[in-house]
């Protein structure tokens, strides 16, 4: 280097780790849920763009999807918040002992909820190749279904991590309120297309 | 120990960098870490921005070459009219190979690069943010390039437009496996884009040095923010676009199928909500570009910064709402297309305040007339050429005549060319000391410069001219006794003095790796910190990271650079600061070399080429993907350390 | 005369082209022209402006700089400001006066088409152009394609449609062009306001014969209109000789007839275009070869030479066979 340094703080003493958006990959969670939060948004646009094309929606002779599947996923979803809350303020707390127990939690209401998602599959009462109703209507709850099997994927992973030794660093107990985080936008963009799926179709007709 | 306990633990006692572990000893130790591991898998693992940015600028340059080659092909076709020398589906293959792999293989990758290359150094800090995500990056991009060109040469590429168009692109007409070769490829760009840009947001709100708030932040940073903002709201269009495409092709769904009440023109409004910022994340970058090298060449800081820093913004934003002005020959309503227009003329202003910062900065400097700055010349020559027949089109009925002619062919490329390539060539001439410590030659540079630039105005201007003379795009051929055999006559011999040039400037680029004048530091006497460390840089950029207290940190700091120090030199690490006043605030482990990101790219790109042919590669697929990715976040070392490693 | 007159257009470039923007001879033609000309005016200004600046910029004398040099590289002189702020205000002001010039020639391009008197619905295909004149009488329609008559002065409203991919219909000398796009029907108006005869041409990538789909225009007087309809009205001529006899024989008997259609005669095809009155049109195969005797035997007998990739097979005629056809095709003026 040509110039010479000249010394001023010592950085030394900073921590190593911290939560929310002091946190590097905080940023990162956070930007992918802005693209995939904007691929939500264009997918609903094309929705009621193709809607736009139509007399009524869901367009005869197709029903609208069966309610029961679709109404008991969502209820599960919002239900999982409350350990979700639990596990996020645990990490925080570095109590590792609650964040193993309220991981195996919530791989076990993944489970739950991919068990009411093959049923809300069957119950659509439309193909996605029938007409551009059902290929939009399929496609949202595909992309959705996307996510749980990632985020669920994640805490699978985690439960794992949180049980060996490395769970005692606490870089990933921030790794845990991260994945929390995450969660929450998982439930949070399904309550839109829940509305879109199961409600819109049955008050355009 | 309890994390609760390990968390509020002292530092560790390991050697750190400061007053008593300087100079040669600290360039030792640092060097052994932050080095790649030898041999080709070394090569493979490397996670060093510097690598990753040099890869896909080298990268982009050979599709720059490829998609150069197939531009001279379609100019001898269409030398004379009714010529022979290539027929119509070859013809249509190679416009679509052209303008799809200058716009997704070359222009995009290659300011990304430029972007994963100096955003680093000019933050003052040792690597990108998530630095295996941006190797990723980088293999998902060459494999996406290879997937395209390799269908080229098996006589399987794409041949529909590089905007593909249903239905034209749909299963009924777009017959074979041709559409699925480019809409996947689109996957593998959209998904190497994100992930570069995800990687440096994070670098720039989170890495920048002490001191240098996001008011002191060179103008290219800006840039590069802005850009990656940008990449991060469009791409997802094109990929839900393309994704969709893929879909109605493969599994039968009706998305662009009027007759299952589909519709064309879904395609159109979702590609042009990702493609006219597309434009402009290729542009901005050039502007960053063109900021750094006026300055420095002006040798005063840019007059206007809050001004310009405005526009870049602006920019970005009014970006978004100009797509349909890409669909005014659609039939949409009138009363829509007139909030176009008003958006289109108005995205003007901005890029005319930064015009006007810059030629102000020359105005009040003393401008050296060296070869980065004639290219920045050259492109205000060019670009407000391109800029101004873009206002025409922005006005209904002109674009009703103009649109997809020859008029269109030659504004965007005046803009491309004249508004990206120029500051592009500008930018390496600028930073080729700064990577390889040699200076390019200089006659050869300004040789190549007039000749790119004379070249590419005999190239393109006569194309306005055939435009007006009625010749439509994409057209093989085109009948004589239309006043269109000048124009294209002319537009071909530009094309190859344009060849030409660009042969040189290749040239003068790897013939200076050898013999090039050695360079100092710092060459130009430039103001940013990518300047204050060696030329090239060593694998750590810095022995002690700077702190800044103003915009332009070598030309105010003296004979000493202020740094900080304390940070641990046997491990990786890189200092967090606040986003808004860059305060000190974390000690984060940078990412140690790994082979998982590659590993990584080979199961999504199988996962990607499988799924062209089944459906269910998408299921199955995604299994060695997720063991890849969760091998990559596993942490390795035994037991956690008492300082975090990320190896 | 008019065999001449048609020639003449073909050697001539620039300004009288058949197929150019410049030619003003419809009125939405003519108030592009007039758009463009002002468009040009402000941007050579403002052009010119950064140009002089930009010189100026760079090679100006200066005897004090604002630079490193000097310690002053932060500094600006007072002029930045007020040049900022006129220049910025230059542009705005250029700009919604542009805006507004274009406003008001969206307003005349609408006006001319508000009212129209005469309809035809043209419907694309790969690659060729199937035009009808509607008529509140259905024995009243014509059908024809590739070309288009129409009378001078009076206003005209065409229908759009696709049968296949996008495509875009554009005829430079007369108007802007509009996209015809399946599922959807687009329109646009035409007012030509000179004789003469031009070329349209499809303006949208479409596929592999993108390049050869062109249209042949002929603007004429009212009455040659009329005469020119009139004549569309009648069905084909029957065969005068033996050699056209085996030509219509084949025609109405073998592949021909299942995708052409010839008014008057058992050939109904709807899929390719009409060629009731094909020997009248100015070129073959949608502007891709012009009408005459060497041209029609080559397209006949291979049209997948001529025009790689059209729909029309080549069936390997034998050589009677052809030169029956020939005859017979010639007869239908």
């Amino acid at each position: 280097m040509s110039l010479h340094p000249s010394f001023t703080e010592d950085v030394s003493a900073l921590p190593t780790h911290a939560f929310s958006y002091r946190s590097l990959t905080w940023w990162g969670i956070s930007a992918f849920m802005v693209i995939e939060g904007g691929f939500f948004v264009l997918t609903i646009a094309s929705y009621f763009f193709l809607m736009s094309q139509e007399q009524e929606w869901a367009p005869r002779p197709w029903e609208p999807p069966g309610l029961v599947a679709g109404t008991l996923f969502t209820l599960a979803m919002l239900a999982s918040e409350i350990p979700n809350t639990m596990i996020k303020k645990a990490a925080e707390s570095y109590d590792l002992a609650k964040v193993q127990k309220l991981l195996v939690v919530m791989t076990g209401i993944g489970v739950v909820l991919f068990v009411f998602r093959a049923f809300e599959f069957n119950s659509l009462n439309v193909l996605w190749t029938d007409n551009a109703y059902g290929s939009i209507i399929w496609a949202l709850l595909f992309l959705h279904t996307t996510h749980v099997v990632t985020d669920w994927g994640d805490t699978l992973v985690l439960w794992r991590l949180m049980k060996t030794p490395h769970g005692e660093d606490p870089r990933r107990f921030v790794d845990v309120e991260e994945n929390a985080l995450y969660w929450r936008f998982v439930w949070l963009t399904w309550l839109p297309i829940y509305a879109l799926i199961y409600w819109v179709p049955r008050f355009f007709r | 120990m309890t994390p609760a306990e390990r968390a509020k633990q002292p530092p560790a006692k390991v050697p750190r960098d400061g007053p008593d572990l300087t100079g040669p000893e600290l360039h030792e130790k640092l060097e052994a870490t932050w080095e790649n591991p030898p041999g080709f898998i070394g090569w493979l693992s490397s996670v060093d921005h510097k690598d990753i940015g040099r890869r896909y600028i080298v990268t982009a340059l050979v599709f720059l070459a490829l998609a150069g080659a197939l531009a001279i092909a379609m100019r001898l076709q269409l030398s004379k009219p009714d010529n022979d020398l290539i027929g119509a589906a070859r013809y249509n293959e190679i416009f679509t190979m052209h303008g799809t792999t200058m716009m997704f293989l070359f222009a995009v990758p290659v300011m990304q690069g430029m972007q994963v290359y100096l955003t680093p150094l000019m933050l003052g800090t040792r690597n990108t943010a998530f630095p295996r995500l941006n190797a990723f990056s980088y293999w998902m991009y060459l494999a996406g390039g290879a997937l395209l060109w390799v269908a080229f040469v098996l006589n399987i590429g794409p041949d529909m437009g590089w905007f593909a168009y249903p239905p034209l692109s749909g299963p009924q007409y777009g017959v074979g496996k041709r559409v699925d070769m480019w809409a996947q490829m689109i996957t593998f760009t959209e998904v190497a884009a994100l992930a570069a840009a995800v990687s440096l947001v994070a670098t720039i709100l989170k890495q920048k040095a002490p001191g240098m708030g996001l008011a002191r932040m060179p103008i290219f940073v800006w840039a590069t923010l802005v850009t990656s903002l940008m990449v991060i709201f469009s791409m997802p269009s094109v990929a839900l676009a393309s994704g969709m495409l893929l879909s109605d092709r493969l599994v039968g769904t009706q998305f662009y199928n009027p007759v299952e009440r589909g519709d064309a023109l879904l395609w159109q409004h979702l590609f042009w909500f990702f493609g006219h910022p597309e434009v402009y994340i290729i542009f901005l970058p050039a502007t960053g570009f063109v900021s750094e090298i006026v300055a420095t060449f002006s040798r005063r800081t840019i007059v206007g910064y809050p001004i310009v820093v405005m526009s870049l913004v602006a920019t970005g934003i009014l970006a978004f709402g100009l797509w349909v002005h890409h669909m005014f020959a659609t039939g949409l309503p009138r009363i829509g297309y007139s909030f176009y227009t008003a958006a289109s003329m108005s995205v003007s202003i901005p890029t005319g305040l930064q015009i006007f910062c810059w030629i102000a900065t020359l105005w009040e400097g003393r401008p050296r007339l060296q070869v980065p700055l004639l290219y920045v010349i050259g492109f205000i020559f060019t670009f407000v050429i391109g800029g101004l027949t873009g206002v025409m089109i922005a006005a209904v009925p002109l674009d009703l005549q103009l649109h997809d002619t020859y008029f269109i062919v030659a504004h965007f490329h005046y803009v491309l060319i004249g508004g990206a390539v120029f500051p592009l060539l500008g930018a390496i001439t600028y930073w080729y000391p700064k990577a390889t410590g040699r200076l390019m030659s200089d006659r050869l540079g300004k040789i190549s410069f007039w000749m790119i630039f004379l070249g590419f105005q005999l190239a393109f201007f006569p194309m306005h001219i055939a435009g007006i003379n009625g010749m439509p795009r994409r057209v093989y051929t085109y009948p004589a006794g239309m006043g269109l055999e000048l124009p294209n006559l002319l537009s071909t011999i530009g094309s190859l003095v344009v060849a030409v040039a660009v042969l040189l400037f290749v040239i003068n680029l790897v013939v200076s790796l050898r013999s090039g004048r050695k360079a100092e530091p710092n060459p130009w006497d430039a103001a940013s910190l990518e300047w204050a460390t060696s030329c090239a840089p060593p694998k750590y950029n810095f022995p002690h990271l700077p702190i800044v207290d103003s915009r332009t940190p070598l030309w105010d700091a003296g004979e000493k650079l202020p740094v900080v120090h304390g940070l641990r030199v046997e491990d990786r690490e890189v200092l967090l600061t606040t986003v808004m006043s860059a305060k000190p605030d974390l000690r984060e482990p940078s990412a140690e070399p790994s082979p998982w990101p590659f590993i990584a790219a080979l199961a999504t790109s199988a996962m990607f080429i499988s799924s062209i042919f089944s459906p269910w590669a998408v299921v199955f697929g995604t299994v060695p993907v997720a063991v890849a990715l969760t091998a990559w976040f596993w942490p390795k070392s035994p037991k956690p350390e008492r300082e975090p490693v990320i190896s | 005369m008019r065999r001449g007159g048609a020639i003449l257009p073909f050697f001539v470039t620039g300004c009288s082209g058949v197929q150019t923007m410049m030619g003003g001879e419809g009125a939405e033609g003519a108030n592009f022209i007039q758009l463009f000309t002002v468009f040009m005016i402000v941007c050579t200004v403002m052009y010119l402006i950064v140009a002089i600046a930009l010189i100026a910029a760079v090679w100006r004398r200066r005897n004090a700089a604002l630079t490193l040099d000097n310690r002053r590289h932060h500094e600006s002189s007072n002029a930045v400001r007020p040049a900022l702020i006129g220049w910025t205000a230059l542009i705005a002001v250029g700009l919604i006066g542009l805006t507004i010039a274009s406003f008001f020639t969206d307003r005349s391009n609408a006006a001319n088409g508000s009212n129209p008197q005469l309809s035809l619905t043209v419907t694309a295909n790969q690659w060729w152009w199937d035009v009808e004149y509607s008529s509140p009488d259905a024995s009243k329609t014509v059908r024809t394609a590739n070309e288009i008559h129409l009378p001078v002065g009076i206003p005209v409203e065409i229908k759009l449609k696709s049968n296949d991919v996008i495509h875009s219909f554009w005829i430079p000398n007369l108007a802007g062009k509009q996209d015809l796009i399946p599922g959807r029907e687009t329109d646009a108006q035409l007012l030509p306001r000179k004789t003469g005869l031009y070329r349209g041409q499809c303006a949208e990538f479409c596929g592999v014969q993108h390049a050869q789909m062109a249209l042949d225009i002929t603007v004429e007087s009212k009455a040659d209109f009329q005469r020119w309809y009139a004549a569309q009205l009648q069905p084909a001529p029957p065969p005068a000789n033996p050699l056209q006899r085996a030509g219509y024989n084949y025609f109405t008997t073998r592949e021909c007839g299942s995708c052409h259609n010839i008014s008057g005669t058992p050939a109904t095809g709807q899929v390719a275009p009409d060629l009731t009155h094909f020997a009248s049109r100015r070129s073959i195969a949608a502007g891709a070869l012009p009408m005459n005797t060497g041209n029609l035997y080559g397209w006949v007998a291979d049209p997948q030479s001529q025009k790689p990739g059209n729909r029309m097979p080549t069936v390997g005629l034998k050589a009677d066979d052809l030169h029956a056809l020939v005859a017979y095709l010639e007869t239908l003026k």
